[in-house]
């Protein structure tokens, strides 16, 4: 046997290599994280997802349009209802359906609703990471608040299923306005306490200060949305600037940062609390009387074409793209999903940081798995 | 000097800023009010779920053990997975007519993703969803229910 000569590797060069998940806390799902290592310096990240791949715009393929809504859900069960509000916008444009004006301010009460609850899950979970367990316990006892109302309304937790091309599965339940607004006179009184909690404290401001920068050039060319995108000041907002549903007829300021460090994505997304408020307190008082449903067909054929929809979701931009031929099912369907692009731009800002800043990092990117995969 | 008192501003700051974190978990411990843990186990008895709370799907049936289903299929086209199955059977009426109705009706709540299809788009309102929410069983087999009792027949007037 021939003996191969070992060629020791310089010091500078030498890396470990390891692996952060499938299975990591802080990764918040199947996420595995290879990295590259210099001491406790990142050197390089290569993520590898796919190990909760579901298929599940191949699934979209051989349902109905109206079944499709129950799949999305599944993609980013954080804001499930924006998810579904964006296919049900899709159908109904590429069916020219007039959608009456009760239906779009509930879409739209919905929707910040499920912000606020996604936003409010990330700061339970942000402070978790860098060590502050209590933010973990308060953030979902607020949340169980909105989950509550969901539960009343739409029959589902998080799974809501309330969207449908058309409408909305059910009217709105009796109490629904009432505990709207109990809820945010308590959630008012309760943000500046997230500040006092967290915002405020001087080790959160030393692990997340200057941490992770990215530049408004990246964040366009990576295609980063969202609050993660707005902290770097790419003015992203689709509510803005392509309104869809009732976001045509409240005012609301988009937010917008110019730092773009792993801190202010974390501002950024408490300010959009406030703006969510904001959003629901017009809304709420003058939900407009009518129908909460068009009459669709029983089984919706959408025209031959080819048809695209985007809506912001608590993380970013969501695309539904489908192609129909005609029949009752999709002939192709595509989700250009927010944290696909929000997750490449890690290895980016995470480099020459060290390992517990990239846990910081990957938390304020807001990362929901099975939307990456989906 | 200057950065021994900007130094010193800082520990003293960062401390401040640490108290005030902890004086709203302190005020906690003082109101305890406002914890909402429930213990769930034990209070099994008087945890009401809300009315639309989708448990599981049900076809309710009167006291007369009638029910609505005419066994049509809709539901079964509109499931997006499978999850129900109707195996109907042809009836004589008393005017000797033959006529479809359901044998069984079943339902793999094993494979329900509650997405209330089945329970919107039946034309005659015989399904409704239950408030039940334990579901976890030992046998995987018993998550595959027949929703129409044994012996159960067509309300009258019912198309």
């Amino acid at each position: 046997m021939e003996e191969k000569e070992i060629i020791p590797v310089p010091d500078e060069q030498q890396e470990y290599v390891i692996n952060m998940g499938p299975q990591h806390p802080s990764t918040h799902g199947v996420l595995r994280l290879l990295v590259s290592l210099k001491g406790e310096m990142v050197k390089n990240i290569q993520p590898h997802v796919g190990y909760i791949h579901s298929g599940i715009e191949k699934m979209c393929e051989s349902m109905t349009y109206t079944q499709i809504i129950h799949l999305t859900d599944r993609m980013d069960y954080i804001s499930a209802h924006i998810n579904n509000e964006a296919v049900c916008l899709n159908v109904e444009k590429a069916l020219e359906v007039d959608i009456p004006d009760r239906v779009k301010v509930i879409r739209t009460i919905m929707s910040e609703l499920t912000r606020l609850q996604s936003h409010q899950l990330w700061w339970a979970c942000f402070g978790m990471d860098l060590g502050g367990l209590t933010c973990f316990f308060y953030g979902l006892r607020d949340r169980e608040k909105i989950l509550d109302i969901f539960e009343e309304t739409c029959g589902g937790r998080m799974i809501v299923s309330y969207n449908c091309p058309g409408g909305l599965m059910y009217d709105i339940h009796p109490n629904f306005q009432k505990r709207v607004k109990d809820f945010i006179k308590y959630f008012r009184k309760i943000l500046p306490e997230y500040d006092q909690l967290l915002t405020g404290n001087v080790i959160f401001h030393e692990r997340t200060k200057g941490i992770g920068k990215l530049t408004k050039e990246d964040a366009i060319s990576f295609g980063v949305t969202g609050p993660t995108g707005r902290a770097s000041g790419f003015s992203c907002d689709i509510r803005k600037h392509e309104p869809y549903s009732a976001y045509d007829r409240v005012q609301f300021k988009e937010i917008l940062f110019t730092e773009g460090d792993t801190f202010h994505r974390y501002v950024a997304r408490i300010e959009e609390m406030w703006e969510s408020m904001n959003i629901i307190e017009q809304l709420i008082d003058n939900i407009p009387e009518g129908q909460f449903a068009v009459k669709m067909k029983p089984v919706i054929k959408l025209p031959e074409g080819e048809y695209y929809q985007r809506v912001e979701t608590a993380r970013g931009e969501l695309g539904v793209f489908v192609i129909s031929d005609g029949n009752k099912n999709p002939f192709r369907v595509k989700f250009r999903s927010p944290n696909f692009s929000n997750l490449s731009v890690l290895n980016h800002i995470a480099k020459g940081f060290k390992i517990a800043d990239l846990v910081a990092i990957g938390g304020s990117l807001d990362l929901i798995i099975p939307d990456i995969d989906r | 000097m200057r950065s021994i008192i900007n130094y010193l501003k800082e520990i003293i700051l960062g401390v401040w800023s640490l108290l005030k974190g902890m004086k709203v978990t302190g005020s906690y411990f003082f109101r305890p009010g406002t914890i909402i843990t429930q213990k769930y186990p034990s209070n099994r008895k008087d945890l009401v779920m809300f009315d639309r709370f989708k448990g599981e799907v049900v076809m309710p049936h009167n006291e007369k053990n009638e029910h609505k289903c005419t066994g049509c299929g809709i539901c079964e086209l509109n499931c997006p997975n499978g999850t129900i199955e109707i195996i109907s059977k042809t009836i004589i009426t008393e005017d000797g007519k033959k006529k479809r109705a359901i044998d069984k009706h079943i339902y793999r709540l094993g494979m329900c993703t509650f997405c209330a299809l089945c329970v919107k788009t039946c034309p005659s309102n015989a399904l409704a969803f239950s408030q039940k929410f334990e579901h976890a069983v030992f046998n995987r087999a018993l998550l595959i229910k027949t929703l129409n009792k044994p012996g159960s027949q067509l309300m009258k007037g019912v198309e």
